[in-house]
């Protein structure tokens, strides 16, 4: 129990959908969330396909523990084909949305095709209907969303939408549910819109039963009692993830000026004190913690802007609150691109929600610009007239409108760094792995970290492997590898349960392996559960060489590689990535090209034989 | 006698509806919100959440209106409790509440409201900053 065992497809070419059985040999061998929809999608598609052609697929997953009262239950994931990376995309969120959509009675809902013209879909239990989405079509999420609940007459509706950026195909458009939780990353909103898909609207009355509640609430207790005395969820609930910035700063980690740089004096400007402690105009920041669906450690900020900032001064439509900085959010719109101004950082992440845009992507991609604007590779005459200095709050809140909006040279920035650089001649610039843009830790002084961004299969990305602990003691690459790999299974196991990686400042594999076990009424061990993850990640792995990938997309831009960091602890390093990379491919059982051997795929079950794909019920 | 009341604090709320879960686990069996008797209210892109549930007031409109008599007062809790063996689903109870808080299940067929878990609610066992607990209203 647990997977209602449903999988809702709609082909929106077709405009049919329908209700299949869900896969329990691939449910078995995948969870669910990031694993199970990379099943799916492997078996649906042809990797090779353009990411915003009606060829790929769509896929929203739930985990088997969505929806429950494990804590952090209201993680999903989307997975398709990433037009930023042309890789594996398998973006997660929280909300409430996704524990909604379980609600309804649906593990998967699998999005083919494409439709004539915007449509939204609207989920109710059994009552499934693809709607016209033309009078949303052009407007915001913030707007989308509360048009939906409005002229539904149900404000419990809980809605995923994007905005211009996705219609648009802006390349790290968002999917953006609960007006600021986020698929955030490798442009799984791009994806939407290129079917036309403006929003799915959910709505559950199924619920979720689990196999024997008594025993199950034994063990949630249990898991609830470790976060609760945990001091890194306490830090979590009391400072939220932007905590981070004071430990990168102090450690010479925290990208600033487009990588240029690792420390950043303005760092005291935006941290957490600096959101709760109140300016001249006696407006403080931050107002309150929130939580996704079922999280009990709520790290979620709610802040709002200083009415008196000139950024906001006569828009009176962002005076209210809403979703507030986060560790990532403040690094790629505050450090990277050298700006310390908390109000203009709020307003700039108010509009990534706003018009459904990753704040990593654009905030390194903006960094990108503004170092060629320094360079003189483009000038004002480019860039609508805006000085794209470092440091320029002014230009943030101006560059993110115009992106969002797909408006002058908010659509070059809409491309993102890789296609941005290479498009003036300077593919060096772009601080990406894979197109995709770094978060907010420097590969030189977080060595496995380097390693994490370079082998990440969604491009870089920081929730991808945890070597943290590993990176912060030791300042070299040396046994790294082993670390990295195994969290990176781990890791994939996490997203596909349904839960939060969060957890684990409480929780280990055990922990996970009690909750899937009594949840599912069936016993999971951890190292089936760890097998699980490796699985994941090697079919990622085969995604990626059948969409083109090859070793030569494992890689770092050579400023990382090159250029030694100019401070910090690891002053002097480059990332070591061409000795622990080897190091890794041998430890995944994969050749020296990072393909997956024979034998490896044999153990994983991912051999050569083909899949038949699930029968049509 | 002073009875133990729910006491709600939203200003601890997070919003992270653990407590509508332990409520449709207890009442229902299963994880569904839409069927709790709890409920949490957002309001201004999550500035405020609001837990809001039966206060069991003493006016007890539902009961005093419900033809049946399907509504009746648990003098050790101070309860208003459905007996869904005498509960027809007439709904005219949700009409008189003048709070919101006795509502038509659409699995049952019959109207639900809080009863405080028969002395043991199980939504301020599960909330998880203490924004819903169980005592004597000061």
């Amino acid at each position: 129990m647990t997977w209602h065992k449903r999988v809702l497809r709609v082909n929106l070419s077709t405009r049919t959908c329908k209700v299949e059985p869900l896969n329990m040999e691939w449910a078995n061998d995948y969870l669910g969330g990031r694993g199970l929809g990379t099943k799916y999608l492997m078996e649906g598609m042809d990797p090779a396909v353009d990411a915003l052609s009606e060829e790929n697929q769509l896929i929203f997953a739930t985990g088997p523990l969505t929806g429950t009262m494990c804590s952090t239950s209201g993680r999903w994931a989307v997975v398709t084909k990433g037009p930023l990376t042309n890789a594996i995309a398998a973006s997660n969120s929280g909300g409430k949305f996704g524990a909604e959509l379980k609600f309804a009675g649906y593990d998967l809902l699998i999005v083919e095709g494409r439709a004539s013209s915007p449509v939204y879909l609207l989920i109710q239990d059994d009552k499934v209907e693809i709607k016209d989405a033309s009078e949303y079509w052009g407007t915001t999420v913030w707007h989308t969303e509360e048009a939906i609940k409005e002229k539904l007459g149900d404000p419990q509706i809980k809605v995923a939408s994007i905005g211009v950026s996705g219609e648009q195909g802006v390349r790290y458009a968002c999917i953006v549910n609960d007006l600021h939780r986020a698929a955030g990353r490798s442009g799984v909103g791009a994806v939407m819109g290129s079917k036309n898909l403006k929003a799915v609207a959910a709505r559950g009355t199924v619920g979720v039963p689990v196999a024997d509640a008594q025993a199950f609430l034994k063990v949630v207790k249990h898991t609830h009692q470790l976060l609760e005395d945990s001091a890194g969820r306490k830090d979590l609930t009391d400072y939220g993830t932007n905590a981070m910035i004071d430990t990168m700063h102090s450690f010479g980690g925290l990208p600033t000026n487009n990588f240029q740089d690792v420390t950043f004096p303005g760092t005291e400007k935006i941290n957490p004190e600096a959101m709760s402690t109140p300016n001249e105009n006696d407006h403080t920041n931050l107002i309150t913690n929130k939580a996704c669906f079922g999280c009990t450690i709520g790290c979620g900020r709610i802040a709002h802007i200083d009415q008196n900032h000139a950024c906001i001064k006569d828009r009176q439509q962002y005076w209210h609150a809403s979703g507030g900085l986060e560790y990532e959010t403040a690094f790629a719109l505050g450090p990277v691109i050298g700006v310390d101004d908390i109000d203009a950082l709020t307003f700039a992440g108010y509009l990534m929600n706003e018009h459904g845009m990753d704040p990593i992507s654009f905030g390194v991609t903006l960094a990108a610009a503004m170092e060629l604007f320094e360079l003189g590779v483009i000038t004002s005459a480019d860039t609508d007239g805006v000085a794209l200095n470092f440091g320029n709050a002014e230009a943030l809140t101006i560059m993110a409108e115009k992106t969002g909006k797909c408006e002058g040279f908010g659509k070059m920035l809409g491309m993102g760094s890789k296609r941005l650089c290479e498009h003036y001649g300077r593919p060096e610039l772009s601080m990406a792995v894979k197109g995709q843009e770094f978060a907010g830790y420097d590969s030189r002084a977080l060595q496995g970290m380097g390693l994490g961004y370079a082998t990440s299969n969604r491009g870089a990305c920081h929730l991808r492997h945890d070597v943290f602990a590993e990176d912060m003691s030791d300042q070299t690459g040396n046994g790294k590898a082993w670390p990295c790999k195994t969290s990176q299974d781990k890791v994939a196991m996490i997203d596909s349960t349904g839960l939060c990686l969060f957890t684990t400042a409480a929780w280990d594999t055990d922990e996970f392996q009690q909750q899937v076990s009594v949840a599912c009424g069936s016993h999971w061990s951890n190292e089936r559960l760890l097998e699980v993850g490796e699985r994941i990640w090697n079919l990622e792995k085969l995604f990626n060489l059948r969409a083109g990938l090859t070793k030569a997309d494992d890689t770092l831009p050579p400023r990382l590689l090159e250029t030694p960091a100019p401070a910090g602890v690891a002053k002097g390093r480059v990332a070591e990535l061409s000795t622990m990379l080897p190091e890794y491919y041998a430890l995944r059982g994969w050749d020296q090209e990072g393909v997956p051997k024979e034998d490896t795929l044999d153990r994983l079950g991912l051999g050569n034989k083909t899949t038949p794909v699930a029968a049509n019920a | 006698m002073t009875l133990k009341t729910l006491i709600l604090d939203a200003d601890r709320c997070t919003s992270c509806l653990q407590c509508e879960m332990a409520c449709s686990l207890e009442h229902e069996g299963l994880f569904a919100p839409a069927f709790s008797r709890i409920k949490v209210f957002e309001f201004e892109h999550g500035k405020r959440s609001i837990p809001y549930t039966c206060t069991q007031c003493e006016e007890a409109w539902c009961m005093q209106v419900c033809p049946t008599n399907a509504i009746s007062v648990n003098s050790e809790l101070g309860t208003k409790v459905v007996d869904e063996n005498l509960c027809v689903g007439c709904k005219v109870c949700t009409m008189a509440c003048p709070y919101g808080t006795i509502n038509f299940n659409t699995r049952s067929g019959k109207v639900t409201k809080c009863d405080l878990c028969g002395g043991d609610p199980k939504c301020a066992d599960a909330c998880p900053t203490d924004a819903i607990t169980y005592g004597v209203a000061s």
